[in-house]
């Protein structure tokens, strides 16, 4: 078994202790990926499993065996931008821009499973798969980031101009 | 963190039998376990990763459901049948945590997690009598806002902090545990057990059981319900009081009414008292305010936590009137 | 601080005074002011590509060749004496490479304490680092591990059992007021000033408010690690920070490790949030010590909850304000007075009465500081340190009092407003918070608050408007140094050893370049973030650009000479003085007959040169004590709060801020934002939980410490005066901590807007709006 990062293989480590983000950070210097706190509370170290957005460190590597994970590397690069990439520089979506990787990488995700059909706790009617991203709601959706510059204006913004340009 | 072995556990007989050995502990999503191995509050020799198992979300015979352990929060929040049915548990488990973190929690794991008291999770600088059975409560004469105002102890004050859990409560929900001897079932309110004067204690769960399913009861017919967390911060926190309450009025007078609360006691806290005087009789504000005062009558209030007695009051007084709506 | 400093200080300011202000720096306006190009316009961060691809490259993320890794053991009391420390566990264990403690750390001395006299001296804190067995604080380093990798590191420490010999600590606030010192010196300010008799004013005055307001300490919680690595390399040290003090953090290890500057450098080019915590503490001096004992490249990254533990926060502080106004609300007393906390060991007073001192006039004031002393992690500053705090003091006390006199809170700040300084008479050089007022006002829709409180409710929310001034002093650092170099293919590069951490330093600085050098912004390129750069002061006192900027002036005045130097007798320009031509359009053209010009391509082809290089350092902020340069916003907010719950939810913030010209509209807005949602966590939900029983902090984490999340936040207007200082460089005063400043008091007023409910004490949450 492997794990695919970004679309490349890399074996599990041999300890056990080693996160999803150290992994990522320490052994394969794909450093896009922040640690902010190591304990789950900020959504700097977010990745997408499988498409899922998840917390690598809170991940033990050896949980992703098999599975495939995708970071910030895997959605864009300075030359050739994400359109969330695009939108937040456009909006100024980030200062320090330590949480920023991690606050586009829940955003990438966050659109899918609004696209899915999938409810927040702000979202009124339960029962409908048709979800209105106000702005509201992707705050809600995006509260597991935090930021501390204070870029929140901005990367709301960013966000709410990539998911208008996906509605249909 | 301490070094640890890790095997995925192919079924549930196997993972029985294999975290049944002592001082291994089985891993979800690792949200909370992980985090605690790295603080040194847990120490487990080995993991068995319980993950690959069934995860699904069935219909049960009974017109209810039945909710594999290792399923996610997130899948089962977006379920289909639990939004048409039990918006409650939806509503419950999407206030809890965030997106990443519901993304990885599984229903097993968050049954099982423990306590964000301060103190608790100070394993280096802090009394615990959870931690460190008859070491002491730094909690108690400390910072305790987030702490039990109604079935804590002398020994430990430390709440539950799952949302989904009551909701669950509230939902009659049942957890159906696999053992050595074959499977068993318990009540979701009486699976996590009060402190007392073991603390460390916390579920009837024996070392060698493991949950296997939560089983839902067929939803009740015309209940209104709803769930609603109060915290600190707007999203992301902790509940200071959560209350999950269903209802449905029949001639002006109450049919059923279900209500739980969070973030007030050592377990989800099924509000029996409220619900049997509130059964059969018009919802009228005196009567609502006597029985959630008998409901609270033997809380024991701490200086940081006194207000969540009123404020527990409020709340589920608020959520009343507004499921009762017209029908009142 | 002492009673001579002020001795100093005055005497500077008094021989200033004199001088005629045209031989001071700012004496006549800067000449960009009345043309830019690339200023003041919305060029997006030239980093951003980088930052949003995971690309910048931050401190902990640079590849090194045996690297090995550390892990810190805090102590779990405040006082005492390491009795027992048995590391034998911990040496054995996999991967370790060595346990330090005080018994084979090396000897290195205390760091000197930030301080006016010496810009080197940038310590936190100046009680030992692992030198001896004693407990100073709960939470100082105890040990250190080193091992091959983290987790080795992080299981070994947790290995390590330390018996104490308990002492008696100093942990409770109420209780240390007693022994308060009275400092002679709040930061360059005489602290205790004292004008008419403000008691006796307070007593005869037909209105007046008299209350007490307590703040918690806060903590920094820049989301980014604090993360040193030191790599020797023979007798030459390297080490890779996040710092906002980068060239001095070099000089202060060379001194510390008996090394020549020239054989340290510190690189630091991003840096992932600073705010005032990402200093010199204990944990760069560990790695720098240990890396040589070992040989080794030496990273130490300390853990969230480390960083709780050895970097100091925000001090809490309890304040007593009292104003007094006569019948049409002119104020006739200002006392402003109190105590936070600033052990002997520490550096910063958390200068809360800074505002009181510089807004409005009244007719007397008594003001003072005093310091507690507790036995903790020393407090240091945190973005506008004690300005943050004041205002919500002292803005709270002006609602009261308005309230009281059933006047509106605008009408009477406007009625008081200070046209000199207050207390030293001296002229403001650029000052518009009455305009701030006015435009905010009128944007906010301010005519709209209802003057009675609790009278606006939709369903379960009661619904309330409240406003307040922010305030925010102007510095500029002394010893700012740039070079510029020019090269023949028309591109420029100006370097600096300024780091960057959000403010878009490189952004603006290039931007400024362009305009001062007469270039296109793509010609400009902005290296930082290293010590072997010419040296920039620490980033403080929200001076970094205006003391970067008046370098880059300096160094274009510099470049000009030496570009007519080479230009020689052939040139249109040949002739010409300094003072005569300005740099334009890629060259230099002379001022009062443009067309007399030459282009840099041309003057050193011409001298058959590739490249010009100069460096400069900016002049002496003389300018800082010959006039008064201050900031002020006036900040509005409209919230709601559950009649159910208590819960408040701000719905709409407003700042109108008044701090001369705005260089980059966009970055300029994001970092007040920024600045105002830090303002919003301290109003409603920051707090550093610190247990007076053990004296030790107790929710060190981003999990039980609550800094606002995206739902907290509401879209957040900012507008601004805009109107040129005409004593500072590009006419631009600092904009990085102003936000802050004045959000708790319009927090706190609106609630009582909404409620009639009065909250002296931060954070405003929910139980305290909660009445049975």
């Amino acid at each position: 078994m492997a794990i695919r990062v970004n679309g490349e293989d890399v074996p599990p480590p041999d300890d056990i202790r080693v996160s999803l983000l150290d992994l990522l950070r320490e052994q394969m210097n794909l450093s896009g990926t922040k640690v902010g706190c190591n304990q789950g509370a900020c959504g700097a170290c977010t990745v997408l499993i499988d498409g899922r957005r998840v917390l690598s460190c809170l991940t033990l590597a050896v949980q992703a065996d098999g599975k495939s994970v995708t970071t910030i590397e895997g959605l864009g690069t300075a030359e050739n931008l994400h359109p969330l990439q695009a939108a937040f520089i456009e909006h100024d979506g980030f200062q320090c821009g330590y949480c920023t990787p991690g606050q586009i990488c829940a955003a990438a995700a966050m659109l899918e499973e609004a696209a899915a059909g999938m409810p927040s706790y702000l979202t009124s009617d339960l029962t409908t798969d048709r979800i209105i991203l106000s702005r509201e709601e992707v705050q809600e959706r995006m509260s597991g980031n935090l930021c501390r510059c204070g870029a929140h204006n901005g990367i709301i913004d960013a966000i709410l101009e990539v998911a208008g340009e996906r509605r249909p | 963190m301490s070094p640890v072995t890790y095997v995925r556990a192919p079924s549930a007989t196997e993972a029985v039998r294999m975290g049944s050995e002592p001082g291994v502990r089985l891993l979800g999503g690792g949200t909370n376990l992980v985090d605690l191995m790295r603080k040194g509050v847990e120490a487990p020799s080995g993991l068995i990763d319980v993950t690959a198992l069934a995860d699904r979300v069935e219909q049960a015979d009974d017109g209810g459901l039945v909710i594999g352990a290792p399923t996610r929060n997130s899948v089962v929040a977006a379920h289909p049948l639990i939004r048409t049915r039990y918006p409650m548990l939806s509503r419950a488990i999407l206030a809890g945590a965030s997106a990443q973190v519901r993304n990885m929690a599984t229903v097993g794991g968050n049954l099982m997690q423990r306590t964000r008291c301060l103190y608790f999770n100070d394993a280096a600088g802090s009394r615990c009598n959870k931690r460190v059975p008859g070491s002491g409560c730094d909690a108690i004469g400390g910072s305790n806002r987030y702490h039990a105002i109604i079935g804590g102890s002398a020994a430990c004050v430390a709440t539950h902090p799952s949302d989904m859990c009551v909701a669950l409560a509230a939902l009659d929900a049942r957890v159906r545990i696999a053992g050595p001897n074959g499977v068993r079932t318990v009540q979701l309110v009486d699976f996590h057990r009060l402190p007392g004067d073991r603390p460390d204690i916390e579920t009837v769960l024996d070392h060698a059981e493991m949950i296997v399913a939560i089983e839902l009861p067929a939803p009740l017919k015309a209940l209104h319900s709803g769930y609603r967390k109060v915290r600190d911060r707007a999203s992301y926190a902790f509940a200071l009081v959560s209350v999950a309450a269903g209802l449905s009025m029949q001639d002006g007078r109450v049919r059923d009414v279900r209500v739980a609360f969070g973030g007030i006691a050592p377990k989800p806290w099924r509000a029996i008292r409220i619900e049997e005087a509130l059964r059969g009789i018009p919802l009228v504000p005196e009567t609502t305010a006597a029985a959630i005062e008998a409901e609270f009558a033997e809380a024991a209030l701490l200086p940081g936590n006194a207000f969540k007695r009123e404020l527990a009051k409020r709340t589920l007084t608020a959520m009343l009137n507004e499921l009762a709506g017209d029908d009142a | 601080m002492s009673k001579i400093q002020n001795a100093v200080i005055g005497s500077v300011r008094t021989v200033i005074g004199w001088v005629p202000a045209g031989w001071l720096p700012g004496g006549a306006p800067d000449p960009l002011i009345e043309r830019r190009a690339a200023i003041g316009s919305q060029a997006s961060r030239l980093d951003g590509p980088l930052k949003v691809a995971g690309q910048a490259r931050f401190a902990a993320e640079v590849v090194m060749e045996r690297l090995c890794h550390a892990a810190l053991v805090h102590s779990t009391v405040t006082r005492g004496r390491l009795a027992r420390m048995d590391t034998q566990a911990a040496e054995a264990a996999p991967g370790v490479i060595m346990v330090v403690t005080y018994r084979n750390m090396p000897r290195v001395g205390p760091l000197p304490l930030m301080g006016m006299a010496d810009l080197s001296a940038v310590g936190n804190s100046s009680l030992p680092i692992l030198q001896d067995a004693q407990v100073r604080y709960n939470g100082q380093v105890v040990a250190a591990v080193i091992a091959e990798t983290q987790d080795q590191a992080d299981h070994a420490a947790s290995l390590i059992q330390v018996d104490y010999e308990r002492e008696p600590a100093r942990t409770v606030f109420e209780e240390a007021k007693a022994h308060a010192r009275t400092p002679a010196s709040v930061l360059i300010e005489k602290n205790h000033v004292s004008v008419g008799n403000a008691e006796r004013e307070l007593i005869s005055a037909p209105h007046s408010v008299d209350n007490v307001y307590r703040t918690p300490g806060q903590n920094h919680n820049a989301i980014e690690l604090h993360t040193v690595t030191a790599a020797w390399e023979g007798e030459s040290l390297v080490v890779h920070d996040t710092t906002q003090m980068v060239a001095p953090s070099a000089s202060a290890l060379a001194k510390l490790f008996g090394l020549k500057k020239e054989q340290v450098r510190v690189l630091s080019p991003f840096v992932g949030g600073g705010f005032g915590g990402k200093g010199l503490w204990d944990h760069q001096i560990v790695a720098v010590a240990v890396a040589r004992m070992i040989g080794r490249p030496l990273r130490v990254t300390l853990s969230r909850e480390g960083v709780y533990r050895i970097i100091g926060g925000r001090s809490p502080s309890e304040q007593r304000v009292a104003i007094s106004a006569d019948a049409a609300g002119k104020f006739s007393a200002l006392v402003h007075t109190g105590y936070s906390v600033m052990p002997p060991y520490g550096a910063c007073p958390e200068q809360y009465t800074m505002g009181s001192r510089a807004l409005y006039d009244a007719g007397s004031f008594e003001i003072v500081q005093r310091h507690v002393d507790l036995d903790i992690v020393p407090n240091t500053f945190m973005r506008a340190p004690g300005e943050a705090i004041g205002t919500f003091a002292l803005e709270s006390a002006i609602d009261e009092l308005a309230h009281g006199m059933g006047m509106d809170p605008i009408e009477l700040r406007l009625h008081n407003i200070a046209e000199r300084h207050p207390l030293s008479g001296t002229p403001f050089s650029q000052h518009a918070l009455k305009q701030a007022f006015d435009d905010g006002a009128r944007r906010f829709g301010w005519e709209r608050r209802r003057t009675t409180p609790a009278t606006r409710r939709e369903g379960e929310w009661r619904i309330g408007m409240g406003c307040a001034t922010g305030s925010f002093p102007y510095v500029r650092m002394p010893g700012a140094n740039v070079s510029i170099t020019l090269r023949s293919d028309g591109t420029a590069t100006i370097a600096c050893s300024a780091q960057e951490m959000g403010m878009g330093t490189a952004t603006v600085q290039a931007q400024h370049a362009a305009d001062r050098l007469g270039l296109p912004i793509e010609a400009i390129t902005f290296e930082l973030g290293d010590s072997a750069l010419p040296a920039a002061p620490m980033a403080g006192g929200s001076s970094q650009t205006v003391s970067i900027a008046g370098a880059i002036a300096a160094g274009a005045e510099k470049l000009t000479l030496e570009l007519l130097r080479l230009a020689g007798n052939a040139s249109p320009v040949a002739g010409l003085r300094p003072s005569e031509v300005r740099l334009t359009a890629g060259g230099i053209a002379s001022t009062s007959d443009p067309a007399r010009n030459e282009s840099y391509r041309s003057i050193l082809a011409r001298a058959a040169r590739d490249a010009v290089t100069i460096t400069a350092a900016g002049s002496a902020p003389l300018e800082m004590f010959k006039f008064a340069m201050h900031s002020s916003s006036a900040v509005f907010c409209e919230l709601r709060v559950s009649d159910v719950t208590g819960e408040v939810r701000v719905d709409r913030l407003l700042g109108s801020f008044d701090c001369g010209t705005i260089l980059n509209p966009k970055t300029a807005a994001s970092q007040f934002r920024g600045g105002m949602i830090m303002g919003l966590g301290l109003a409603l939900m920051e707090e550093t939980l610190f247990d007076e029983r053990s004296g030790r902090i107790m929710n060190a984490t981003l999990a039980d410490y609550h800094i606002p999340a995206h739902l907290d936040v509401p879209q957040i207007d900012v507008m601004w005066t805009g109107i040129p200082d005409p004593r500072s460089p590009l006419g631009a005063r600092g904009i990085g901590e102003i936000g802050v400043t004045g959000v708790a008091a319009a927090v706190a007023n609106a609630v009582f807007n909404a409620t009639g409910k009065r909250v002296r004490d931060l954070p405003i949450t929910l139980d305290k709006l909660l009445t049975e």
